[in-house]
């Protein structure tokens, strides 16, 4: 059989894992297509290479295409996410100087108390708090705003969050640009292993169920290549469950140490795919419970809330109009090419499209077309809830 | 008539930015900054308030680029990248060539298009350089493995250096490969029966 070529691009982080599984496990070829992937150096070039059509699909910050559909940004083309590629799995870690001035004021570096942490971290500074993240548009960025503004941090007074590349990250610290970082893996990971940084959190202590990545085409792509469109999320989907298990873990990490992918050691990789992370110099361990998803709760489901909740926080940042706002964002999240590309496959999928953002507290059955469906925890650490316009 | 527009290159390679100012002043641009270093790109570059500037698609620091867009402050100049909606293949050969241009808002594209094209030109023929120094050292480790090769057969058979030669030619023409893969794969060989 001729296989589809489809070129796909990724950053080389632990949640492109999805994709690397599609392409090297066999999922792709299953439903015919040849996936033919290729590392970006950053996240704009890999947007623009999506959106001028370098790229059939990409592996992105779920906060790319609601960006530019509310006009913010570079960029060329209008872009869809076909699915949410990961949920969480990020860490927020601060530099080895303010973890020393934390501790003083007897912070224990519980990895699991975002109130207590974001009040010891605000308490050790003196001027601004200047924290970096890897993309204006990114889900990194959200969580330290909605962390900190929520503790009574004012932005952009008193914080200023910064653009950095997490390969620049420890020459940023170096240099005393930024006090502390949110990045993704294995980037949290190696500033504990380069020595310049100590972990403070996983992003879970923030938002327990945040969409992080999505898989992303151009909207003229995805109207015009409904029947191959299909086919890559079925693909994706299918590598999600298979890297469900444990099991799976650690298998995968070394398949994704090689050099073509994340060249990294797979012990690192192990770390976060486990969510069993070394927390400073003196090897600390914590351990973070759903850390990173990729299937379970129906992670891989494009809900258009999500879309909403992003693109109400980042209308509200920049001064835009927020019910026009909240129609350009959700559009993004193509949660009805997923239903439909998973008709028949997925045993139960959501049978709404929008729900209410942080309402779980315990895991909790939701109606779904299948009547099975138990979605997990979403919950805010300050158990605020995001209810979207009109539902 | 309008002045003349300034230009920040970011380029950590001393001899790349050179030929880039070069052919820039070329193309009749004379206000040119360059920035070598990467780190707090975003603060050198609103001190030098340029109209324009060119970066290497495959640097790393270009996504600090990007947080330009949203700083709006009333000092500020908001820079966004260059995305010309009636030139798609202006925008899109630059993209191929690896070079992006971030403009101050409101600029007219007709005052891009000559940097732009000026630039895609010199990042085209680093491309070009780039193959072919990849090129030039395959060719001489390609070399370095058919003489060892070579060396094998001699001692092996006896034979000279010519015969040496034409055997391992004949041999990959018989196997449908390549002459430096045959060599590659005695060479690997005769390592692990010595």
């Amino acid at each position: 059989m001729r296989l589809e070529e489809l070129k796909i691009g990724f950053m080389p982080l632990v949640d492109a894992a999805p994709l690397i599984v599609a392409a090297e496990m066999g999922f792709a070829e299953e439903e015919g297509l040849s996936l033919v992937l290729e590392a970006a150096p950053s996240w704009s070039a890999l947007r623009d290479r999506l959106c001028f059509g370098q790229l059939d699909a990409a592996h992105m910050l779920s906060p790319v295409p609601v960006a530019g559909a509310l006009g913010l940004g570079g960029g060329g083309a209008k872009l869809d996410a076909l699915a949410v590629l990961s949920v969480n799995g990020n860490v927020i870690g601060v530099s080895r100087a303010v973890a020393k001035r934390m501790k003083d004021r007897g912070h224990d570096f519980g990895f699991d108390d975002a109130i207590a942490a974001g009040k010891a971290l605000i308490g050790s500074m003196d001027g601004p708090l200047r924290v970096g993240v890897p993309f204006p548009f990114s889900m990194h960025a959200e969580l330290v705003y909605y962390w900190l503004s929520a503790l009574g941090l004012p932005a952009p007074q008193n914080l200023h969050v910064r653009t950095v590349p997490p390969p620049l990250m420890a020459d940023a610290i170096k240099a005393g640009e930024i006090d502390a970082f949110c990045v993704g893996e294995p980037w949290g990971s190696r500033s504990v292993e380069t020595g310049f940084g100590e972990l403070l959190l996983p992003g879970t202590a923030i938002w327990s169920f945040a969409p992080e990545k999505v898989l992303a085409v151009r909207s003229d792509w995805a109207s015009a290549e409904q029947a191959l469109g299909a086919k890559l999320i079925r693909a994706v989907w299918r590598a999600a469950r298979w890297l469900n298990p444990a099991s799976s873990r650690s298998l995968v990490s070394e398949l994704m140490s090689r050099d073509r992918f994340l060249g990294v050691p797979a012990d690192l990789i192990d770390r976060a795919l486990r969510g069993r992370f070394m927390i400073n110099g003196s090897g600390d361990g914590r351990a973070s419970e759903g850390f990173v998803e990729f299937f379970a709760g129906a992670a891989g489901f494009p809900w258009r809330s999500q879309a909403e909740w992003i693109g109400t926080r980042l209308a509200a940042r920049t001064g835009l109009d927020r019910d026009a706002s909240v129609d350009a964002s959700r559009k993004t999240f193509r949660s009805d090419l997923f239903r439909a590309a998973l008709a028949g496959v997925a045993p139960d999928l959501p049978s709404a499209s929008v729900k209410l953002e942080g309402a779980i507290d315990t895991p909790t059955a939701v109606g779904s077309l299948g009547g099975r469906l138990t979605l997990p925890r979403d919950s805010f650490f300050d158990g605020r809830i995001f209810e979207p316009l009109d539902s | 008539m309008t002045s003349q527009l300034s230009i920040i290159v970011v380029e950590a390679d001393r001899d790349r930015a050179h030929q880039i100012v070069d052919s820039l002043k070329t193309a009749g641009y004379d206000r040119i900054q360059v920035i070598s270093e990467a780190s707090s790109l975003a603060r050198q570059i609103s001190a030098f308030q340029p109209d324009m500037v060119l970066i290497d698609m495959t640097h790393p620091s270009r996504d600090m680029l990007e947080e330009m867009a949203l700083a709006s402050g009333p000092l500020d100049r908001p820079v966004a990248m260059f995305v010309d909606q009636s030139d798609d293949a202006l925008t899109g050969a630059a993209i191929e060539a690896g070079v992006s241009a971030y403009v101050v808002d409101g600029m007219r594209p007709d005052r891009v298009k000559p940097v732009l094209d000026a630039a895609i030109a010199r990042f085209r023929m680093f491309e070009r350089m780039r193959k072919e120094l990849a090129e030039t050292k395959r060719a001489l480790e390609e070399r370095k493995i058919i003489d060892r090769a070579k060396g094998l057969v001699m001692k092996a058979r006896g034979v000279d250096e010519d015969e040496a030669y034409a055997l391992l030619r004949k041999t990959a023409m018989d196997q449908g490969k390549r002459l430096a893969d045959v060599a590659e794969a005695l060479v690997s060989s005769a390592g692990l029966l010595s």
